[in-house]
């Protein structure tokens, strides 16, 4: 009788194996990369109904965060300015200008601006910004360094994991609260000075991120 | 098993050249991989809805209501007026908190059109604002105070009203900052103490 396979075939099922082996590996990088919200969210920059630009009105003119976004200290949102926030100097400057049109429609119709939402948590999450701000947590460890944004993109995955990271050394994080909203700042002393003030603000407002589960899934 | 491997390797290079690397911007909204609860049927500030005529979720007051503990009885701290005319005098408590508070709201708030140091050569200036005050000239600093709290509360000519940003306490306390900016740029040797005089070899 001959041989019904042939010699090769006899490696086949180790070749197979491996090649299983390989193609699992592949799979799975592929998923933890591109399946997370390192992937899915970071780089997401909605097209907006007006090209604001925060580089000119932050980075350029200087204004404060607060000036639009006057709640973040006391709420839990952050709010989007009202188009009257807008035209206390568009009433004056760049009148004509047709990037402007939008805003002043809404500011004498009284209809909102729809501005698109960059960042939004899941609705099982708990967030509030106020916690957050008045005790040292800059704007820029979450949104990235909007003051050099043409346009808002998502800086940060926001993922449960990165929450944590903090959540478990806040004192990396935490700075003077004068210098909240000013995003070029970084500890004088570098990385030491920063994790040994961190460690003293922690005791001073006796910072205690939670870390169970009911902090943040309320 | 080579022409398997082939084809495994240009798949991989394909997805990778199509998916791109983490952080490439984007203008669609992220995938949410399992969407399980992420979007309950609740409503969120400043979001839209379908069930009111507005389409938004916030609703605005009624017309001539008070939300409820916003009311303040005492007309001056609400309004800097006494009967018909703007009054004189803080009914705040008047210490260095109040004007610490009220320079870091003024830096906020103000400081892009009047100037940090209160004389109206803010940044908007090179940017076509027109007329912007002068704080610390004479006319402003015969204002009362009542006056001077109406002018931040509800806007006077081109200037629009900050009512919306800044409580009624933080109005008086940006108030009375501008106060000490005007004795500040109108002051002279006289108002410093003799030892400070001394120091300064005035
Ligand atoms: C002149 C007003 C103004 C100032 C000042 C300003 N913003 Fe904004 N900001 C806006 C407007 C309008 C939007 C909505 C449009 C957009 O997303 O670009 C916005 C959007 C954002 C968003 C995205 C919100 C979302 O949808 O998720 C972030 C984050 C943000 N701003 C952070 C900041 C930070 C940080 C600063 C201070 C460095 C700042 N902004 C200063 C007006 C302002
Ligand atoms: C402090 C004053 C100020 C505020 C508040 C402000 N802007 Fe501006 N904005 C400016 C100035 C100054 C310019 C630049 C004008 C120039 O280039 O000559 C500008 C330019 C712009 C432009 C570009 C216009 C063009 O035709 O090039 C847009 C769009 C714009 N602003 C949107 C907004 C929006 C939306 C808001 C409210 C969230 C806002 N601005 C609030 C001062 C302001
Ligand atoms: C600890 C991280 C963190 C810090 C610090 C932070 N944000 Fe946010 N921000 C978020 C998250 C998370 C969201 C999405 C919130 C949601 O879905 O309700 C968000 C949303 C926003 C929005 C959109 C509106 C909203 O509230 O959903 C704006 C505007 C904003 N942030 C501005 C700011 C500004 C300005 C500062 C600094 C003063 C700041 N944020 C500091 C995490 C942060
Ligand atoms: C850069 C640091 C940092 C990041 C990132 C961060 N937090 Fe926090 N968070 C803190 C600190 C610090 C506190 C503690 C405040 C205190 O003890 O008063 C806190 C407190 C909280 C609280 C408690 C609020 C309360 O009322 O007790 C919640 C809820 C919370 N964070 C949710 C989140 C969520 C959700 C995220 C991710 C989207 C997040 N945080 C990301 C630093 C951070
Ligand atoms: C610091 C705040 C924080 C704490 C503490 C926390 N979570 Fe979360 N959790 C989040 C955030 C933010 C998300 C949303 C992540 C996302 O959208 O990428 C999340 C998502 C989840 C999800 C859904 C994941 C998915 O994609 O479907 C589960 C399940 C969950 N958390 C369980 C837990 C459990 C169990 C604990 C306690 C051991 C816990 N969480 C503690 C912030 C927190």
């Amino acid at each position: 009788m001959s041989n019904v396979f042939p010699k090769w075939s006899n490696a086949l099922p180790l070749k197979i194996i491996v090649f299983v082996f390989i193609l699992a590996a592949a799979v799975v990088s592929g998923i933890t990369y591109y399946a997370t919200p390192s992937y899915t969210r970071v780089g997401y920059e909605p097209v907006q109904p007006v090209p604001y630009d925060h580089s000119f009105h932050v980075g350029e003119l200087g204004l404060d965060c607060r000036y639009c976004h006057s709640k973040v200290e006391e709420s839990g949102h952050a709010n989007i300015p009202a188009s009257s926030t807008c035209m206390a100097c568009h009433s004056m400057i760049k009148t004509d200008s047709e990037l402007l049109e939008p805003v002043r429609a809404s500011f004498a119709s009284g209809e909102p601006l729809p501005w698109v939402r960059v960042h939004q948590t899941p609705d099982y999450v708990y967030f509030n910004h106020s916690v957050h701000v008045n005790r040292g947590v800059s704007c820029v460890e979450c949104h990235g360094e909007v003051n050099k944004m043409e346009i808002v993109k998502h800086d940060q995955p926001m993922s449960m994991g990165w929450c944590l990271e903090c959540h478990r050394n806040p004192e990396e994080y935490l700075r003077p609260i004068a210098e909240v909203t000013n995003l070029d700042w970084v500890h004088p002393g570098g990385e030491k000075g920063q994790i040994e003030d961190g460690k003293k603000f922690v005791e001073e407002w006796n910072v205690n991120p939670p870390q169970s589960c009911t902090g943040c899934h309320r | 098993m080579r022409y398997v491997y082939l084809i495994f390797i240009l798949g991989v290079v394909g997805m990778v050249s199509i998916l791109g690397p983490r952080g490439s911007k984007s203008t669609k909204p992220p995938l949410e991989v399992f969407p399980d609860m992420d979007r309950m049927p609740k409503y969120h500030p400043q979001a839209e809805s379908g069930f009111f005529a507005d389409g938004r979720t916030d609703r605005l007051p009624v017309d001539g209501s008070i939300a409820r503990g916003t009311y303040i009885a005492d007309e001056y701290l609400a309004t800097g007026k006494r009967g018909e005319t703007f009054g004189k005098g803080f009914p705040i408590e008047v210490d260095n908190d109040a004007i610490a508070r009220g320079e870091d709201r003024y830096n906020i708030y103000c400081t892009v059109c009047h100037g940090g140091a209160g004389d109206g050569d803010g940044i908007t200036k090179k940017y076509g604002m027109l007329t912007v005050a002068n704080l610390t000239d004479a006319r402003l600093s015969e204002y009362t105070d009542g006056q001077l709290y109406d002018v931040v509360k509800n806007g006077k000519g081109l200037m629009y009203g900050y009512a919306d940003r800044l409580s009624v306490e933080d109005r008086w306390n940006v108030v009375l900052y501008v106060r000490a900016l005007q004795r500040a740029a109108n002051g002279s040797a006289k108002d410093l103490t003799p030892a400070k005089r001394e120091e300064l070899g005035l």
